[in-house]
């Protein structure tokens, strides 16, 4: 596997970039990498991450758009235009999670 | 993949500044900073030299059936391209345009008439291989048939967590799809604009579907 180091800080990813471990993530790693994609994370952006990693880390997979939705009650229309363009992709990176797998 | 560190630079749409990718670094392809396929390109085709498609990368369906199996696959696919930052495009024509009448996208059916891929995983249990087996056609025309398959597809989907069909549409409409119906199953349905669920955009032509489809990836359904 290989890993990433950023402002001293490594972990493991897959052959994506997408975290393989998630107790390698911190908030303040998830600040640094929110800076490479042009997001500054506030608390608005940072509230679907953590709901993420709860519900991850009961059911073992990465949520989707949708489960954000109907479980987190996140409204999909802001969550759009927190992480614009590829959003359940870039708050599960974010989140230090796995890719998404599910469809919908 | 690697991605090579680049000068650092605002994102189109008010986004903020961009840190520099530390070397070696591996990271997931948000679209946004690499020219892949999903960016403006330009260029000529090859006769006429008349100018190619430059915009984002788009994706158009087509839906024309009205059954509740045909009514999923462009939500799913459109959903899971808006995901990806795609811009979608949805025209509703004849039977098609069910789905976005909010009378009737609520009781939508699924019928086992004509479709040979009918078997019932259940009857596995019985005897291993009856899983597979093919059921006679004529048990779809039995009376109640087409409401048990309905009703076995809707249980099927909600097992998986996916939204019914109204739900589906809100879903759709607050992801940023772009629906329309079509005009001229519109008239020939009589329908009323007030039926059609809000998230569709207006009554168009063909021609204007056409216009709104340039450049895109066209689905028929």
């Amino acid at each position: 596997m290989p890993t990433n180091t950023i402002n001293g800080r490594s972990f493991e990813v897959d052959e994506e970039g997408f975290f393989t471990d998630r107790d390698e993530w911190s908030e303040d790693l998830a600040k640094d990498l929110a800076a490479l994609i042009g997001i500054e994370l506030d608390e608005e952006h940072l509230a679907p991450l953590r709901f993420m990693r709860q519900d991850a880390a009961v059911t073992g997979v990465t949520p989707t758009l949708r489960r954000l939705q109907t479980v987190g009650g996140f409204d999909i229309k802001s969550l759009f235009a927190l992480y614009p363009g590829k959003p359940a992709k870039k708050m599960s990176w974010l989140a230090g999670l796995r890719k998404p797998v599910g469809c919908v | 993949m690697t991605i090579t560190e680049q000068p650092v630079t605002a994102l189109p749409g008010g986004a903020g500044v961009r840190a520099p990718i530390p070397e070696g670094f591996i990271m997931p392809d948000f679209g946004d900073r690499m020219p892949g396929p999903g960016s403006p390109q330009t260029g000529t085709s090859a006769e006429g030299g008349t100018t190619a498609y430059t915009g984002p990368r788009k994706m158009a369906f087509i839906c024309s059936k009205g059954n509740l199996d045909m009514a999923y696959p462009a939500f799913i696919m459109g959903n899971a391209a808006l995901g990806e930052g795609i811009e979608v495009h949805i025209f509703f024509t004849f039977w098609g345009l069910d789905i976005i009448n909010t009378k009737l996208n609520h009781k939508l059916k699924f019928t086992m008439a004509g479709n040979t891929a009918m078997h019932m995983n259940e009857l596995g249990r019985l005897r291993p291989g009856w899983e597979n087996l093919s059921l006679p056609q004529a048990m779809g025309n039995l009376p109640g048939m087409t409401a048990f398959a309905t009703t076995m597809m809707k249980k099927q989907l909600e097992e998986l967590e996916i939204p019914d069909i109204p739900d589906f549409l809100d879903l759709m409409q607050a992801s940023g799809a772009h629906m329309y119906a079509c005009k001229l199953s519109f008239d020939m349905a009589k329908m009323i604009e007030a039926d059609l669920h809000p998230g569709v955009e207006g009554v168009i032509s063909a021609a204007d579907f056409v216009e709104i489809a340039e450049g895109a990836q066209v689905i028929f359904i």
